[in-house]
């Protein structure tokens, strides 16, 4: 009878094997994640602002944003396109499955992958940013611990998103995950203008807390720029805590479904 | 000793509304079943399995049969864990598939129908990952993949990207990967399918050296051939009933005797059975659907009898074949349907 072998141990082999794939991509996942926030740094953190239509301010709330708009666009893609592509027609992933670990490793392993690319593309986006908006006043890296937790758990929750999303779209209809999900959820998630800055419209500064993204970009605010009025850093970890429990759930509710019929 | 034991297993699935999407998680293309001619209640379910009772003896070469829909590939979904069976219970190489599915996936390997390489990955990395999600350290892994690819005469695709690879060569990988972790049994669902015929045979080889290695296979196959080369035994199965299970010479033996002889017709063939049935040397004769099949002990002389009932029932004859007794005739008196 063959020994148990440690779910760590499997664990482990699949975020290898994942982190083997994604190095061999790199530059095309760089080119999907980043491609979005780095032309909106361009516009509105350096043509706007050069052209004299937005203030100085603006680079300082905009920095967050856009850190958070990669880290959501990144990790919510690097979980939710391979489930798409291999539960729908390539079944790569039974592989996997046979793995003689409980499916739920096999999901949560999916989820730690996608943190990390999440990170990866904030990391990336970060030095950009620097680059094209040039020194940003009020910028601070005290408070590095918040950053992290945010980051993580904002990756975490978009991670679970994506795999709600990948297993339960229909790949034909994967187009319509971007337009009809994921850019709205971008442009109404607090990325390019702070939240404190809807009191100017009540009602939308409701709407978009059912956002997740909101939080992410709120966190960051919190933890890089904490002079820019933001939402309270404990409100937006609270939240991202329970909305990444909340996505967590029903993704691997639905990965199961499909793993195992 | 028993590598596999099944009691009563049964698999029923919901019908989604008309959109159907996803289906059952197949080793095989979704729909490469065919159409589903299995037991519909109300349409709001399908029955893909009605209370399988198997037994696979250690190191047994064993066959399920049966045509697209049977329920060959539910069955092997269940046993590697891949679908969860509605009643019933089985157990694979000493676990319990429903209460320990990561026990039973560590004593098996499993070849699906269609090659799902991992493409991410070359070739050799194919194997070593998925030695590793079984606990084996980086060298060893190496070790057996490299010894698995020079058995399979896929040295020199050690670092290829596997969608440089043939669709043989596809499926041997799938097959190294299904070995290369040393388990007690191994799962092929239908192997051959789209491979050309010179593939085909090299695969055959390749399984009856496992098979003379002592270990337990559990094919399933549509092609008649196949089984009769193969298995040592064989279950036919169909509408997800076992309609037949016996070594494969005894289900031979089996066959209704006499040769088959089955006429297509212009039109519905009762008329035209029931007038065969009274033709001397006929031991049975069917009428299904426009098709008129006769059992006759003397082959084909009495082929012009039979067309001469036929058209005094007023029916004209298509085409003919004949069959010798074997597995498929067998089939065919079984199931009252051909296998493809």
């Amino acid at each position: 009878m063959p020994p148990a072998v440690r779910a760590s141990t499997v664990f482990l082999a699949l975020l290898h094997r994942d982190v083997r794939v994604a190095s061999k991509e790199l530059p095309y996942f760089l080119l999907r994640t980043i491609m979005q926030p780095v032309l909106f740094l361009i516009v509105f953190g350096f043509l706007l602002p050069k052209m004299g239509f937005v203030r100085g301010g603006y680079q300082t709330a905009l920095l967050p944003g856009i850190l958070a708009v990669s880290l959501a666009l990144s990790a919510i893609q690097s979980v939710a396109l391979p489930m798409v592509q291999d539960f729908g027609w390539t079944k790569e992933i039974e592989d996997r499955l046979l793995a003689p670990v409980s499916t739920r490793v096999v999901a949560a392993e999916k989820i730690v992958a996608g943190v990390l690319q999440g990170i990866i593309s904030a990391l990336v986006v970060l030095p950009i940013a620097r680059l094209v908006m040039g020194p940003i006043v009020g910028l601070t890296f005290a408070h590095f611990g918040d950053v992290l937790v945010i980051t993580i758990l904002g990756a975490a929750a978009f991670s679970s998103l994506g795999m709600w999303l990948g297993t339960a779209i229909a790949p034909q209809q994967i187009g319509l995950m971007f337009s009809a999900i994921i850019a709205p959820m971008m442009f109404f998630g607090c990325a390019y203008y702070p939240w404190r800055g809807l009191d100017a419209v009540p009602v939308m500064k409701a709407l978009v807390l059912i956002n997740p993204l909101t939080y992410v970009a709120e966190g960051m605010r919190g933890a890089l720029t904490p002079e820019i009025p933001h939402m309270p850093l404990l409100v937006a970890m609270g939240a991202l805590l329970i909305i990444s429990m909340l996505f967590w759930v029903m993704g691997y509710r639905s990965f199961r479904k499909r793993a195992i019929g | 000793m028993t590598a596999i034991t099944t009691q009563g297993l049964r698999k029923v699935y919901a019908l989604a509304a008309p959109k159907k999407r996803g289906g059952p998680p197949s080793f095989g293309p979704p729909g490469a079943g065919g159409p589903p001619p299995v037991a519909r209640n109300g349409a709001r379910e399908l029955v893909a399995l009605e209370g399988l009772d198997l037994q696979v003896g250690a190191g047994e070469f064993f066959g399920l049969l049966g045509p697209n829909g049977a329920g060959k590939t539910t069955t092997i979904g269940i046993l590697t864990t891949r679908v969860l069976a509605s009643a019933g219970s089985a157990s694979v190489a000493g676990a319990d598939v429903i209460n320990d599915p990561v026990g039973v996936r560590l004593r098996i390997g499993v070849v699906p129908q269609r090659a799902n390489p991992d493409r991410g990955l070359n070739v050799i990395e194919n194997l070593v990952f998925h030695s590793a999600y079984f606990g084996l350290a980086r060298t060893e892994a190496t070790r057996r993949a490299e010894a698995l690819l020079e058995q399979f005469a896929m040295q020199d695709k050690t670092h290829e990207k596997v969608d440089a690879l043939s669709g043989g060569q596809q499926q041997r990988l799938m097959i190294a990967r299904a070995l290369i972790h040393e388990p007690d049994v191994i799962f092929l669902d239908e192997p051959t399918v789209g491979l050309d015929p010179q593939a085909r045979l090299a695969l055959w080889e390749v399984l009856r050296g496992l098979h003379r290695q002592g270990r337990t296979i559990v094919m399933t196959t549509h092609y008649m051939e196949e089984a009769e080369q193969l298995c040592d035994r064989l279950a036919i199965i169909d509408r997800g009933k076992l309609l037949a299970l016996d070594t494969t010479a005894a289900l031979k033996a089996k066959a209704p005797g006499g040769t088959l002889i089955e006429l297509d017709l212009d039109g519905p063939a009762d008329a035209a059975a029931v007038r065969a049935r009274a033709i001397q040397n006929v031991s049975k004769a069917d009428a299904v659907g426009n098709a008129l099949r006769v059992h006759s002990a003397v082959g084909g002389r009495i082929i012009s009898s039979v067309i001469e009932a036929t058209e005094g029932a007023g029916r004209h004859v298509r085409n003919i074949t004949l069959k010798e007794p074997s597995l498929e005739t067998l089939f065919i008196e079984l199931t009252g349907r051909k296998l493809d």
